[in-house]
């Protein structure tokens, strides 16, 4: 790596963590402009009781103060208390549908990347082709169809129709259906984005002369063309989480799986702030950092590129 | 040596005789002046994909805002709750084509009632005509939104453009952070904050009749998503001050509204127009998947993502109730996707490299 490259990292570096705090401090203030109190639904609190609350919670302080505090307890990982579900904290919470959230995540992430670089791989090689045709067909299908809506005609077809998969995330294999509805999208952008990459590439000089000089087409793909054209899906990465993160959060209230997206749709129906906050701030993270590692991948894959 | 090879050269010379009247007319051929806008559309509708969604777009559009008005039902009246009347439960959860028990005692006694052709929903309400107007609510939302987007993208994208300097920095690391931000993320917080704050502050005025929650969509998408609009502006007017037919322009004499109105203008418009046009499914797929979290339009009002949402709770019975609000949006998102494209591919050949 030169110095360019190691101060590009830098600088990127800089940014995550200046959009981490921008998300954090706009989470903060967002909150904090809500109207009413937090304690609004509570059977007659009285003045004394509300007082002693605001202490609890360290509502009584000024703002600026309230704010250091969050801040702080942000960089900890430590959110307070949960104003709905009495006695757990946020942290627990996140954790808690961290587990299976994260699971979910992880296989949607590896099975779109997968099978859609294979795909992507085929659709190219055999262009034009009614496979071809037939692939292209289905992934723009695909991109169009919000999430919610890909889930329930999921829902629909397997398990009401059909009866093959169990409709509730938290039977035995009732994560199969979650998953494949979380990969379809990030699958389909990347079968378009390799077979695109992967027909510019085999259009290069190299390959040519690499075919030119006898090497088989087995070697010409694997070591030529497929390694070039996976560059382009290295930079999808951060989008691609986002949108499982995100996606998640209506899949986990569709298939009802007890995980960290229903936690947040469900403590924004009840208004459970503390929650809200603590799981946009985690999300919010989570999908920096993966921009973050996919675009410095990129920029060290790849030295051609080069970035400001 | 040349000069003496030119005599052995094959000449016709009647090659060199001048041209007849009927040669001359044989030669120019005479072709309407053609303009951008003409080649455009030409381009556009030999693109047979993004013709045929045009029209399915126009059709869906067309249906969404005068099919409301002759429709003899409304999005909201329950059928079976009449004034002075028992409420008639037979009215509710109807299958597509199905009457209730009074409609079909009138149809015996030789009445004609118009059917319900998705059947109703458990409130008792006709099930098209609120699939109907969830399209308009929709169609408007993205509409709406991309006009939003649109006239606060060229606000600060040309200021920061024509301004440069401490302006253009100061606009463009904005632009940097809200781009980085996660968005979906700071949609859903903005949104379920700002309901709870418009609510009480729109009390009492025009824009109340709309709903807190499609405001507040607005005021999102003017707060989040016009920067990508911002900095292709800003682009185009750097790239575009540079370019050598302007300094041509200049030099033949040319003021500044001409060159405005004939070099400036003609090479942005399509460019932004398209990215507007490809704003609007994206405005639409945010808004049903807000509408889907319970943040989108107020009840009773329906939108197509709304009505999936209710569907979902009785998805094992009525699953129709679904796909047709999913139908719609797809079909709306895919069409004017497509649409975008070929409007891309028409109007600007540059980007299609």
């Amino acid at each position: 790596m030169d110095s360019k490259t190691v101060s590009y990292i830098l600088k990127r570096i800089v940014m995550a963590v200046f959009t981490l705090w921008a998300v954090i401090t706009i989470t903060f203030f967002v909150m904090k402009a809500v109207p009413g109190d937090p304690f609004a639904s509570e059977k007659a609190v009285t003045p004394a009781a509300r007082a002693a609350l605001e202490a609890k919670y360290g509502l009584d302080k000024p703002l600026f103060e309230q704010y250091l505090n969050y801040l702080s307890g942000a960089i900890h990982f430590d959110f307070g208390p949960s104003l709905k579900q009495r006695g757990r904290d946020v942290t627990a919470i996140i954790m808690d549908g961290m587990k299976t959230s994260a699971k979910i995540g992880i296989i949607a992430l590896i099975v779109a990347t997968v099978s859609g670089i294979l795909f992507g791989a085929v659709a190219a090689l055999k262009r034009n082709s009614i496979i071809d045709r037939i692939i292209m067909v289905m992934t723009t299908a695909f991109v169009s169809m919000p999430s919610f809506i890909m889930g329930s005609l999921l829902l629909i077809l397997f398990s009401i129709q059909l009866g093959w998969l169990p409709a509730n995330g938290a039977a035995e294999g009732g994560l199969i259906l979650p998953i494949i509805t979380l990969a379809l999208y990030p699958m389909s952008y990347i079968t378009r984005l390799t077979r695109s990459s992967m027909l510019d590439v085999l259009g290069q000089d190299y390959i040519r002369t690499a075919k030119a000089k006898g090497v088989s087409q087995r070697d010409v793909l694997l070591h030529h063309a497929l390694k070039n054209s996976l560059i382009p899906v290295i930079t999808y990465f951060g989008p691609e989480l986002a949108y499982i993160v995100t996606g998640s959060l209506v899949v986990e209230q569709i298939f009802a799986v007890p995980g960290i997206g229903r936690a947040f749709v469900n403590s924004i129906t009840g208004r459970d702030y503390t929650l809200i906050m603590g799981t946009t701030v985690v999300l919010a993270s989570l999908i920096v950092i993966m921009n973050l590692v996919s675009d410095i991948l990129y920029k060290v894959v790849d030295p051609r590129i080069t970035l400001e | 040596m040349v000069v003496d090879k030119m005599p052995n050269m094959p000449v016709d010379m009647d090659d060199f005789r001048p041209a007849t009247e009927e040669e001359k007319a044989y030669m120019v051929q005479m072709r309407p002046s053609s303009t951008f806008f003409k080649d455009g559309c030409r381009r556009l509708f030999k693109n047979k994909v993004a013709f045929v969604s045009m029209i399915v777009i126009i059709l869906i559009t067309i249906s969404a805002i005068f099919l409301p008005m002759v429709w003899p039902y409304s999005y909201e009246q329950q059928l079976g709750v009449q004034p002075g009347k028992p409420v008639d439960s037979s009215y509710n959860n109807l299958a597509p084509m199905e009457y209730s028990k009074s409609e079909q005692a009138r149809i015996d006694a030789g009445e004609s009632v118009f059917p319900h052709i998705f059947g109703t929903d458990a409130a008792g309400r006709d099930y098209f005509i609120r699939v109907v107007y969830g399209t308009r609510i929709s169609l408007a939302v993205g509409f709406f939104a991309s006009i939003i987007v649109l006239v606060v993208g060229m606000t600060l994208g040309s200021i920061a453009g024509f301004m440069g300097g401490r302006v253009d920095m100061v606009i463009m690391r904005i632009v940097d952070v809200i781009y980085s931000l996660p968005d979906m993320l700071m949609v859903i917080l903005l949104a379920s904050v700002m309901r709870e704050t418009l609510g009480s502050a729109l009390e009492g005025t025009v824009l109340a009749a709309i709903g807190s929650n499609i405001i507040s969509l607005f005021v999102i998408f003017a707060l989040l998503y016009w920067c990508s609009m911002a900095r292709l502006i800003r682009g185009q007017i750097l790239s575009l001050r540079e370019q050598e037919y302007v300094l041509a322009a200049e030099a033949t004499g040319a003021k500044a509204g001409w060159i405005i109105k004939k070099h400036l203008i003609p090479n942005c418009i399509s460019v932004i127009i398209i990215s507007t046009a490809l704003q609007i499914p994206s405005a639409i797929f945010t808004e049903s998947f807000l509408s889907f979290l319970g943040l989108g339009v107020n009840a009773p009002m329906p939108s197509l993502g709304s009505l999936a949402s209710e569907a979902l709770n009785g998805i094992s019975s009525y699953s129709y109730r679904l796909v047709i609000p999913a139908l719609v949006i797809s079909l709306i998102v895919l069409g004017l996707n497509l649409f975008g494209d070929g409007l891309r591919d028409a109007f600007d050949p540059k980007l299609n490299q």
